[in-house]
């Protein structure tokens, strides 16, 4: 150690990074601790893999670059990215400046943080360069800065409608982040005053403070800038900013393919972690922009989770449409957490469904290749039912009706309420219908029943929405549709669309039959209907808010009909919109035959 | 531009009565009625609650009452325009003609309330579920059905439910089905009927001892319980799903024919008028200025009010409540 280049105030700092990185190592191992056996299996399997290369890729680009930030709100991306990358290349700079200036590698660890105190005016290779370029990112974090400050001030101007409450510790961390390099531009233009060895900016801004007592003050900003690096490290862990490692840490276990579980696992504190609390989530909301409920969206489901301060209520709230989902940049599923959070324990001593006689259904029916599930849902809107009993007559494929009896529901709604034990009766019981059916395919009209079976079961035969359904037969010549001349919009229901990606399907359906136009938001983009059985929370009025939001964006190219594939989107529209105008696909498709 | 006393939009039992009163007073009154023919709803009933009087012989009753020089009826006539100048109402019609009077008694009504949205019910999807408006139409013999065994009523159809947006009570529909019930069992002697009801609202004169008389005399069972879906069978039947929330048991019912009784919304016309006067109130019916003072008012001078374009009434209701505007124009008039 060369005592020559030491002074007390980088103690503060150096405090400051021995303390994080030991609750940084505290948090990890914890987290990674508590990780289930299949959470570590996962890891286990691909750790050694090019998962991690594609990993290390998603990291520089989205904790240094930010690209999902930019690519929702630039001025937003600019201001994450110039923050991030800006200050780890004035650290990766620094270093190189030192060890140029020393001459050798090892270096006084601050030496980098604190050079302009230190050098005392002799040459070293690139001088002038290293200068100009320090100076230069520093100019850039400043920007960022500046840039965030400006959000606080006037949220709306960057196209935010709400930025996020705070806790004290946040505040403490916000209030030291933002002292940080405003304190490094006045120390080092006071050593510029002095010594004369600043850049474009610290050398100009130096040549002003010249004219007062700068011998003064100079330590004591170097102090300060110190304190306020060391307030920083040591609040960071128990606040928002904990994100800029975790996440890195989170990219780096979803690449290996771990996902959350049904219990609140390490993963799980590794994604509650990783919210930098950007507020994204908040604009995309319908609760916030229909029914102006502004205090449950995912950012503060995830503080209150994360603060154990969690109300019931705050989880409950939520339409589990995804949308907030799709938009968060650093792609936490705070709807997989929200379900964690509405778990119920059932009574055990009370068995579930013992009723539900699962051979009865398929019983000596075992010739069809196919099976037809319906759906709860479908089931209080029998005009699908029959159309798709006429498209099954009319592309003369044989089925098997299995819930024609009404006789049992896949179970998602009742895991969304979080009634776990129950929905996992009815799966095993339902798969062991399908099992015993013999059947190659399942088709079901519900994107309800989709979801959970695509998603949920681990069924061996392919399970098709009706749309892919109506689609294949279509490419298999099964079927020959009528084009009209008629104006259609089509809705996307949120459980087939966002997550699992039936977007063509509907749409080439729908070209056949008539002018499909399209609408403000569609495909991954696309509102709820307002109806999600999510949500137990919402009253009539403020559900019926989301309706018509929902509603007002279907009906704006003023189509003849609007075409959804959910039996539930299609009851919920009916509420402010004449039943002759929302069509199930499968209805105009039987039609059109 | 042809000038009226008074310029009555609707020609159903508010609007004709209203014209009839009118016209003894020596007002000379225009009635617009979009449709072909007089009558309005009426036209929709067969047998009239509680009393089984024709609907046809009151029409005719009603119509006659117009039948002076006083009265002037434009049938097949829209209305494109309302507009307020000093003091008169100017209106133009959808054939261009151009009218004006100092007095507009909006007489718009009601419109039944469109069952397929409650698709559950399979209004339109099978064959055998019906309303009570098609029930009529099988009562007069002007449509004719197969006998059935097994006749289901299911009452508030989109009227106090919160899923279709209708908070309210249509009033009338729950003595409708009582007499509907009835007419269904002198059709059918041999039929089973049955009706499932949230509650039954007997307010009018006579009511209940109809209510009475159906279960004692005619052997019709009511059931409390909201029905849930209705799904069709195998034999060409439907079967309903429902609890008795009475026994709090589930039920289900196998009927040949299922009868909605559907409840009333606010009528086209009401609306869109309504909207372009700005004088609509909850759920879109026209809002009186004063329920117990000034009923027949609106917060527009000259504009009046009369019927079911207000609230849901029955016929002797309206009658009255057309009596009463009459007389608030003629005040106004004079
Ligand atoms: S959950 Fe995602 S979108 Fe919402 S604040 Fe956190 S990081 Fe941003
Ligand atoms: S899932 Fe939908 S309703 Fe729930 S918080 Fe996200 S955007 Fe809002």
């Amino acid at each position: 150690m060369n005592l020559d280049m030491y002074n007390p105030f980088v103690i503060p700092f150096a405090f400051g990074v021995v303390i994080l990185f030991v609750n940084l190592a505290i948090a990890f191992v914890s987290w990674l601790y508590r990780l289930d056996k299949v959470q570590r299996r996962q890891i286990g399997k691909n750790i050694i893999s090019f998962k991690t290369l594609a990993a290390i890729w998603e990291a520089i680009r989205e904790c240094l670059f930010h690209r999902n930030i930019f690519k929702t709100n630039p001025i937003l991306g600019y201001m994450h990215f110039s923050l991030a990358f800006g200050w780890l290349m004035l650290i990766v700079i620094g270093k190189v400046e030192a060890v140029a200036y020393e001459g050798q590698y090892f270096t006084n660890p601050w030496l980098a943080i604190f050079f302009r105190f230190f050098e005392d005016g002799r040459d070293y290779p690139y001088k002038e360069v290293l200068t100009f370029v320090m100076d230069f990112l520093l100019c850039f974090v400043l920007s960022g800065l500046l840039l965030a400050f400006i959000k606080r001030m006037y949220s709306k101007l960057l196209g935010m409608r709400k930025t996020t409450k705070h806790t004290p510790s946040d505040r403490v961390a916000l209030i030291s982040l933002w002292c940080i390099f405003p304190l490094r531009l006045l120390a080092e233009s006071s050593t510029a005053a002095i010594e004369h060895n600043g850049g474009f900016l610290t050398q100009s801004l130096g040549n002003l403070l010249a004219f007062l007592p700068v011998e003064k003050f100079v330590t004591p900003l170097w102090w300060a800038y110190s304190i306020a690096l060391c307030l920083f490290f040591v609040f960071m862990p128990f606040t928002r900013y904990m994100h800029i490692f975790t996440e890195v840490l989170l990219i780096f276990l979803r690449k290996w393919g771990v996902i959350e579980s049904q219990k609140h696992t390490g993963y799980t504190d590794i994604e509650i972690n990783s919210c930098s609390r950007c507020g994204i989530c908040i604009d995309v909301c319908q609760l916030n922009t229909a029914a102006k409920i502004n205090d449950v969206q995912s950012v503060y489901f995830i503080r209150d989770v994360r603060d154990l301060s969690l109300d019931r209520h705050i989880a409950n709230n939520c339409l589990l449409c995804n949308r907030c989902v799709q938009a968060c940049p650093v792609g936490i599923e705070t709807t997989m957490i929200r379900q964690i959070y509405r778990y119920k324990q059932g009574n055990e001593d009370i068995p579930f469904y013992e009723y539900i006689n699962t051979s009865k259904y398929t019983e000596g029916k075992n010739s069809a290749p196919i099976l037809y599930f319906a759906g709860c849902m479908t089931h209080i809107t029998p005009g699908i039912i029959d159309s798709m009993k006429n498209i099954f007559d009319k592309a003369d494929d044989k089925y098997i009706f299995i819930d024609e009896d009404k006789n049992i529901c896949c179970g998602r709604p009742l895991r969304q309420q979080g009634f776990l034990e129950q929905a996992e009766v009815l799966k095993e019981k339902l798969t062991s219908i399908i099992k015993d059916s013999g059947a190659e395919v399942l088709v079901t009209s519900c994107p309800i029943c989709y979801n959970s079976f695509a998603n949920e079961y681990n069924l061996d035969i392919k399970v098709l929405h009706h749309t892919q359904y109506i689609k294949e037969l279509i490419d298999k010549g099964k079927l020959n549709l009528s084009k009209q001349d008629v104006k259609l919009v089509y809705h996307d229901p949120c459980e087939i669309s966002r997550g699992n990606n039936i977007y063509e399907e509907p749409r080439i359906i729908i070209n056949s039959i008539g002018n499909l136009h399209s609408t403000k938001n569609e495909k991954d983009d696309t509102l709820c209907c307002g109806g999600s059985l999510a949500n137990i929370e919402l009253n009539t009025e403020q559900a019926a808010l989301i309706t018509s939001q929902t509603l007002d964006v279907l009906t704006k190219p003023n189509p003849d009909f609007i075409i959804t594939s959910c039996p539930l989107c299609k009851k919920t529209f009916t509420k402010n919109c004449s039943n002759n105008k929302i069509l199930d696909i499968s209805e105009i498709v039987s039609r059109n035959i | 531009m042809q000038h009226f006393d008074t310029i009555i939009i609707g020609g159903g039992p508010a609007g004709l009565e209203a014209a009839a009163r009118l016209s003894k007073f020596d007002k000379h009154v225009l009635i617009i009625e979009k449709d072909p023919a007089l009558g309005g709803k009426l036209l929709l009933w067969d047998k009239l609650f509680p009393d089984f009087a024709s609907s046809e012989e009151l029409l005719h009753q009603l119509i006659e009452n117009i039948k002076n020089d006083n009265v002037k009826v434009s049938l097949n006539t829209g209305i494109k325009e309302i507009e307020n100048e000093g003091g008169l109402w100017n209106i133009i019609d959808n054939h261009n003609n151009k009218y004006s009077a100092k007095a507009l008694l909006l007489a718009t009504g009601f419109d039944v309330f469109d069952a397929s949205r409650k698709e559950e019910y399979g209004y339109r999807i099978y064959p055998n579920v019906i309303t009570s408006v098609d029930l009529e139409k099988i009562l007069s013999g002007e449509v004719s059905h197969a006998e059935p065994k097994k006749v289901v009523f299911i009452q508030c159809v989109g009227s106090r439910d919160e899923k279709v947006g209708n908070h309210f009570c249509s009033k009338n529909c729950c003595i409708c089905a009582v007499k509907q019930a009835i007419e269904v069992k002198e059709m059918y002697p041999n039929s089973e009927v049955y009706c499932f009801y949230m509650d039954l609202r007997m307010f009018g004169e006579s009511y209940e001892e109809l209510y009475r008389k159906a279960q004692q005399d005619y052997g019709i069972t009511f059931i409390r319980g909201r029905v849930s879906e209705v799904s069709p069978t195998y034999h060409g039947q439907v079967q309903i799903k429902a609890e008795d929330t009475l026994l709090s048991r589930p039920i289900r019912l196998t009927a040949d024919l299922v009868v909605l009784m559907v409840g009333m919304e606010a009528s086209e016309g009401t609306v869109e008028i309504g909207k372009k006067l700005q004088i609509g109130g909850n759920y879109d019916y026209f809002k009186s200025k004063n329920q117990h003072l000034a009923d027949n008012l609106t917060y527009l001078d000259g504009i009046f009010v009369a019927g079911t374009s207000k609230r849901q009434m029955s016929i002797p209701e309206t009658m009255k409540d057309a009596a009463a505007a009459a007389l608030e124009i003629n005040n106004y008039l004079n």
